[in-house]
């Protein structure tokens, strides 16, 4: 099989079949609410939906969202942009993904989901030797994501870690249901705006469950902590109330200046659909 | 669960309660920016919504040769862009359900209270099932007009399930949800 056959094959799967983890942290929260009620209908039919979408290779999600490929360098020479493109283009034309790939200045649509910048590709140095990973975000999850500047004399929150668990929460408040709840949170304390971001939305890489809790014993403190507090706060799945409003937490962090402290938090939806594709070794 | 079927009775959608999850069989028809747009400029709308249930979606369907159209994608839109038309659409078209995500205002929920009309609240994200509840496509208006997303779909639809989240004794769940979560951020955040 050719590559772009492979990564359209990729693209496909990604687009179809929610990662296990996921799928599992999801049950698991089904098994936490009362019988019958809202947000046990809630989990259910999300249950059914991924159920149905793998049976029928279908996507689960009409917003197939920003694709994101996480590329190990060792694949710079194969996995070219090049061929990222057509992979993504006959994906499309087969359905995996909705046209979703609009010009921001002249409003027209990309409809083979291709153009500069789209999809976004990072050649990375910290993956498994000869794998890609592609990431798939829909924009009601991206528009909650949010960057906060310590110190926050609106919140009451200080430079230390009391402060940055204050704005994680606030997040999650603001968001209530609306970025298709129950969702993950992946969080960069301190770098600059921009890698901030970049480091937050890897962080929704590290699986759910112990084997992607952070290495850092204060982190995974944190971790825990704010996925507690989290679901403590009754918004539960779509913002109907329950106990499960976040199925994981992911912080990293990195060196800041000491003029700058932002906390950056990506959130991710229930959708949450990323695989890793082994094409070499 | 509790299991409604169009028509759907006044009595039977006014007795419901914020919170209450419930499963959909029957018509139900599809309607969002574009529709509510064209209902406000005085257009036509050529299906009586009298008891019925509009739908803010806008599926993915494709042309099936012999049985007319294969639903593939027909998850919930987000409802508050149609906030501008929606109060004066329940009070003329006696509209007993609107199905979306995410919630409506208050001058939708008084319409709601006054017409006996609830919200339900679909789950985001969920295309392929709903689109798996859609026994038959039954027609489609404003077709040509709109294109296949913002068109009128007429849905036979069987189990399919919602929580009420907006009901008509002026009740929003979203409200309520929003305003205890707060609290308890405030009283976390003092620990
Ligand atoms: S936020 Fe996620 S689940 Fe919701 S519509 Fe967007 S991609 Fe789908």
């Amino acid at each position: 099989m050719g590559t772009v056959e492979k990564i359209a094959g990729l693209i496909a799967e990604t687009s179809s079949s929610l990662p296990k983890d996921v799928e599992k942290a999801l049950a698991a929260a089904l098994r936490r609410e009362e019988r019958g009620g809202s947000a046990a209908v809630v989990l259910r039919t999300i249950l059914d939906n991924v159920a149905t979408a793998r049976r029928g290779g279908s996507p689960l999600c009409q917003d197939t969202g920003t694709l994101a490929f996480y590329v190990d360098e060792s694949l710079r020479r194969k996995v070219t942009p090049a061929v990222i493109k057509k992979a993504v283009a006959l994906a499309t034309k087969r359905g995996a993904l909705r046209k979703n790939c609009i010009d921001s200045v002249s409003g027209k649509s990309y409809d083979d989901n291709c153009a500069d910048g789209a999809p976004v590709i990072h050649y990375v140095d910290w993956m498994e030797k000869g794998c890609v990973e592609l990431v798939l975000k829909g924009g009601g999850s991206e528009n909650m994501s949010r960057q906060y500047s310590l110190p926050d004399s609106a919140l009451g929150a200080g430079r230390d870690l009391a402060g940055v668990r204050k704005c994680i929460l606030d997040a999650v408040v603001k968001a209530q249901g609306y970025g298709c709840a129950p969702g993950i949170l992946g969080v960069c304390i301190g770098g600059d705006r921009a890698t901030a971001y970049e480091v937050a939305k890897e962080q929704l890489l590290r699986p759910l469950g112990k084997e992607g809790d952070s290495a850092d014993p204060t982190l995974r403190r944190l971790e825990r902590q704010v996925l507690k507090d989290a679901n403590s706060l009754g918004i539960g799945p779509m913002g109907l109330g329950g106990k499960t409003i976040l199925l994981g937490v992911r912080i990293a962090s990195r060196p800041r200046v000491p003029a700058s402290f932002f906390v950056t938090v990506a959130y991710m939806c229930w959708a949450c659909r990323r695989k890793v594709e082994k094409l070499k070794g | 669960m509790k299991k409604l079927e169009y028509p759907f009775d006044e009595g039977q959608v006014r007795a419901l309660k914020a919170g209450d999850a419930v499963s959909l069989s029957g018509l139900v028809h599809t309607g969002r920016d574009k529709f509510h747009k064209f209902f406000a400029d005085g257009g036509k709308i050529l299906v009586d919504f009298r008891d019925g249930a509009l739908y803010h979606c806008g599926p993915v369907c494709v042309a099936d040769g012999a049985s007319g159209w294969r639903v593939v994608s027909a998850g919930p839109t987000t409802s508050v862009r149609e906030n501008p038309y929606e109060p004066a659409f329940i009070e003329s078209s006696g509209v007993r359900i609107i199905i979306g995500k995410g919630g409506m205002d208050a001058a939708t929920l008084a319409a709601m209270k006054r017409c006996g009309c609830v919200y339900v609240q679909a789950v985001g994200g969920a295309g392929a099932l709903y689109a798996a509840s859609v026994k038959r496509v039954a027609g489609v208006d404003l077709l040509e007009e709109f294109g296949a997303a913002e068109a009128c779909w007429h849905f036979e639809v069987e189990d399919f399930r919602g929580v009420v989240a907006m009901d008509a004794h002026g009740n929003s769940l979203f409200a309520e949800v929003a305003a205890e979560s707060r609290a308890k951020f405030d009283i976390i955040s003092q620990s």
